[in-house]
């Protein structure tokens, strides 16, 4: 069995920002394991712009703001094995792979998951209906367009305001495609504004807020969906079906972050998030298992997820070098309008940056952070949005060592 | 022109069972399928039970088969390949009611031969599985899970092997009836015109010395009268001596073309939903409700041999045969009724929905459900009729074929295949390989190294062998009922663009040209960019 400082899981944003950052704090035994042909992760196939405006200050298309980081992963020398899969990862930090070059077995004193997430399906939000060819989810439509040269589809409706659906519509409208209309079930977009300008208005593709495909049609490729508005509880309103006919539906209906390997490892899980409980150095339950971006909790922007990744490295590194981090006894919850809050424990000794969400669309209100009855920290808000990921960075100063953390929305 | 000794119509569980039971003699045996693949209808739209027997009427064709089938598969599953898992069924039950239900049953079953069945208190039911529900049970030791989408290629691969000749994408849409002595006369009613009109005599092409006892397979002399039969389907038409009719959902409209009735039947549709693996783990074990007095069962779970769970089926009247939408009033009356059965049971585990649908044989008259009928005599010569075959259709295949194959046998006196090889290799999974199996796999072919889908952990070796597959089954679905891969919680979104890609390489095919399951199922509309 090899032995390796450091076994990053994933060699998208989240994987190669931990790795330099690691590197930059002395870890230099590293190695990255990836299952795709070439590290980057998703941003492979997102070949629009719009990424890197917070941590480059610039906008760059998804492949350009991966190569800035491999390009420094190779500049430092950091092992990146691809082509390889994790099959398995234990308690005691062994991890298990394979690939066409062998079976891997590695003894590391420190994992880093970052294999990002998943997108929903069909089957995870029950469409009924029949199972003709034509739908797709953006995430699946995007990879057949942009990496496999393959056109998916003529007539499309798009199910789902999430941002891959929205760049799906325009992606889909500039390579000869008709997108008859975007259907949304809640009463807000899932997406972030800009792309409902940039990406809907600007090519005149209605958004429908309140809708939902409740009935899928063919059999042997897709012919028609029905829409129908739905009432405040999200059930479809009895006579306000549509049939539209078309070729192609596009899901995109929500991401899931994919940790089926860190259950296996017996961490405990988060059910707001879906993703791990991490404490402030995003430490999982299980002792040096770290986790950070997507597999963590969903981000809206790319630029979030690499932030993370390098808070990340801080604690790792001291791990690996003191063998272990002190505990972080206080839990940090939310209020009923506060969700998927990150991280889920806290020392009260040290930084840390607390990550969540509202619960559904705000105006004018404000976030307190408070512990023991004290709000530590205030934060007007003039808009909220659930799109819109929350992140407020507290000093040690403010906080106490006895107190658990909560986050409260206060309108 | 070819001439098939026997063409066997419908390749679902009991159609590739009766070619594999054919392929133990030398007869030129052909399969005609009008979908893409085996099993794309209700054989693999079912709850994946071996079943006992214990509810089906004594005396009946379906009781004696199922008691026949269920004793044998531990072997066949051993011969096949087929993943098996005898793990029992309790039938749990809170009131008197219940309990009077369930003895009845009971005695039904010992009627019926079932064997081992026994009532368990409360305690037993914990020591079995802690996670059942009631607060009685019968316990049934010969039930178990299987796949029936496996078992059915299982089956087909075997018959395949053994000489017999599977045609996909072949609807049959007429037949002919030409006798040896005499001019072509239809079967029935039901030729389409353009077979009908302008046909060549049969006769006067094929000698019927050339079609019967001269091709007989060892040649001795058939007492079976010289009949041939043109099979229509819209592209081709087939030459066979004897038809067997296992069309399923189809076979009455099949049986009415070979001259016996066009039997009336009643589509009783169940929905399911299929839950994550991480759902598998709450269940080792079918929990059924007692039975109503019809012997029926309400929505239940049952683990599946791949280790998800599913809920369902309910039950509701269908006149469509092949209406296999899944209906959101029924998806939300599964899930109620599903947590009443399985607490484990939450959104989260969702991944797929789909539908079943037993088409039972009735009498319009008194409505009646009748039993499976399996037909053959001389006012039909050359032919062995299968109609109102349902649940338990995958537990009964072999013994259903087997007396099919008898009908032919007793006329025919063919000689046996002695190349038949009962058995299918198969090679353990990727995943379920040990890390030394694993390690000696990868270093053996590479390509096991290479994990394609990452929920269900199949290797591109496994995905090429499955496209290489005996039977010639290109689409997406079939790779997938091949392998496993799409089938879990990611649905393809991780393996999918890979596996279409591969079909590609392997079989030389265009984007536009790849199939999702259907005939016209098309994935592309082309290249983005020539």
């Amino acid at each position: 069995m090899k032995n390796v400082d450091v076994v990053i899981i994933g060699g998208g944003p989240a994987g190669l920002a931990a790795a330099i950052e690691l590197y930059k704090k002395g870890v230099t035994d590293i190695l990255i394991l990836e299952r795709e042909k070439k590290p980057g992760g998703i941003l492979r196939q997102c070949i629009h712009d719009g990424f890197g405006l917070t941590r480059f200050g610039e906008t760059l298309s998804g492949p350009e703001y991966a190569s800035r980081f491999v390009r420094q992963v190779e500049a430092l020398g950091i092992p990146c094995r691809t082509d390889t899969t994790v099959l398995e990862i234990t308690p005691d930090r062994k991890v298990y792979a394979s690939s066409s070059e062998g079976f891997l077995a590695i003894q590391a004193k420190a994992i880093i998951l970052a294999m990002g997430c998943r997108e929903r399906t069909r089957g995870a939000i029950s469409i009924p209906g029949t199972r003709p060819a034509g739908i797709y989810t953006a995430g699946v439509a995007q990879a057949y367009i942009n990496l496999k040269n393959k056109m998916v589809g003529r007539e499309a409706v798009i199910l789902g305001s999430g941002d891959i659906g929205m760049i799906m519509a325009r992606r889909m409208t500039l390579e000869g495609a008709h997108v008859l209309g975007v259907y949304e079930i809640q009463p807000y977009p899932s997406g972030l504004p800009r792309n409902i300008e940039q990406c809907l208005n600007d090519y005149h593709i209605p958004l429908h807020l309140s809708h939902s495909v409740t009935d899928i049609r063919g059999v042997d490729r897709l012919e028609s969906v029905v829409v129908s508005q739905v009432d405040d509880h999200m059930n479809p309103v009895p006579g306000t079906e549509q049939e539209i006919p078309c070729d192609t539906l596009i899901l995109s209906v929500g991401l899931v972050p994919e940790n089926e390997l860190t259950w296996m490892a017996g961490a405990q899980p988060d059910e707001s998030t879906k993703g791990a409980v991490v404490d402030e150095n995003y430490q999982t339950s299980v002792p040096g298992i770290f986790a950070a971006g997507n597999v963590l909790h969903v981000h809206d922007l790319v630029d979030f997820v690499s932030m993370e990744a390098e808070r990340l490295a801080d604690g790792a590194a001291r791990y690996v070098r003191e063998g272990g981090l002190p505990e972080c006894r206080l839990a940090v919850k939310g209020d009923s309008m506060a969700c998927q809050i990150v991280p889920g424990r806290i020392s009260g000794k040290g930084d840390v940056t607390v990550a969540f969400r509202v619960r559904r669309p705000m105006e004018e209100c404000t976030i307190e952070l408070v512990q023991g009855g004290q709000v530590i920290r205030r934060k007007k808000m003039p808009k909220a949005l659930p799109a819109e990921m929350v992140e407020i960075p507290l000093k040690a100063e403010m906080l106490n060592e006895n107190d658990d953390l909560e986050v409260r929305v206060v309108c | 022109m070819q001439i098939y000794d026997v063409t066997v119509i419908g390749a679902g569980v009991v159609g590739c069972a009766v070619a594999r039971e054919l392929s133990r003699y030398r007869l030129r045996t052909l399969v005609l399928e009008k979908e893409q693949d085996v099993a794309c209808g209700n054989s693999s739209r079912n709850t994946g039970m071996l079943h006992a027997g214990f509810t089906y009427k004594p005396g009946t064709l379906k009781a004696e088969c199922a008691v026949e089938g269920n004793r044998e598969f531990d072997q066949v599953a051993r011969e096949l390949g087929v993943p098996f898992k005898r793990t029992g069924k309790l039938v749990a039950g809170f009131t008197d009611q219940d309990r009077e239900n369930i003895l009845k049953y009971k005695a039904v079953g010992e009627q019926n031969g079932v064997e081992g069945m026994r009532m368990v208190d409360k305690e037993e039911m914990n020591r079995i599985d802690p996670s059942a529900g009631g607060e009685f049970a019968m316990y049934v030791p010969s039930s178990g899970i299987l796949d029936p989408m496996q078992y059915t290629i299982a089956l087909a691969e075997n018959a395949c092997r053994n000489g017999a000749e599977f045609r996909f994408g072949q609807q049959v849409t007429g037949i002919i009836r030409q006798d040896g002595d005499a001019g072509q006369t239809p079967a029935s009613g039901a030729v389409p015109s353009q077979n009908a009109a302008g046909q060549t005599p049969v006769r006067s092409a094929v000698p019927p010395q050339d079609t019967a006892a001269a091709r007989t397979p060892g040649g001795q002399p058939s007492s079976a009268p010289a009949v041939l039969y043109q099979l229509h389907t819209p592209t081709d038409t087939f030459f066979t001596r004897w038809v067997i009719n296992c069309a399923g959902a189809q076979a009455s409209g099949i049986s009415a073309m070979l001259g016996y009735p066009d039997y009336p039947v009643k589509g009783f549709k169940g929905e399911y939903y299929v839950l994550d693996k991480k759902a598998g783990k709450y269940l080792s074990i079918p929990v059924y409700p007692a039975p109503n007095d019809k012997g029926g069962f309400s929505t239940h779970a049952t683990p599946t041999i791949d280790g998800n769970v599913l809920v369902g089926p309910d039950s509701y009247v269908t006149q469509e045969l092949e209406d296999y939408k899944v209906t959101k009033e029924h998806m939300d009356g599964l899930f109620a009724d599903g947590q009443k059965m399985f607490r484990q049971m939450k959104r989260d585990y969702f991944i797929r929905n789909f539908s079943g649908i037993r088409w039972k044989r009735y009498d319009p008259e008194t409505r009646e459900i009748l039993d499976f009928m399996l037909e053959a005599d001389d006012a039909h010569p050359g032919t062995v009729n299968l109609a109102g075959i349902e649940s338990p259709g995958v537990t009964c295949a072999l013994p259903l074929a087997r007396r099919a194959v008898a009908k032919l046998v007793e006329k025919e006196h063919p000689a046996p295949n002695e190349a038949f090889d009962p058995v299918r290799p198969v090679k353990k999974r990727f995943f379920e390989m040990t890390h030394e199996e694993k390690q000696q796999a990868i270093a053996e072919d590479p390509m096991y190294g290479e994990i394609v889908c990452r929920c269900e952990t199949v290797t591109r070796a496994e995905i090429l062998a499955a496209i290489r597959n005996p039977l010639g089954v290109h689409t997406v679905t079939g790779i997938k009922n091949r392998t496993r891969a799409t089938m879990g919680r990611c649905q393809g979104g991780y393996c999918e663009t890979r596996i279409t890609e591969m079909i590609e390489e392997e079989l030389g095919l265009k984007p536009e040209e790849v199939r999702y399951s259907k005939k016209d199922s098309y994935m592309f509309t082309g290249k983005v960019r020539v």
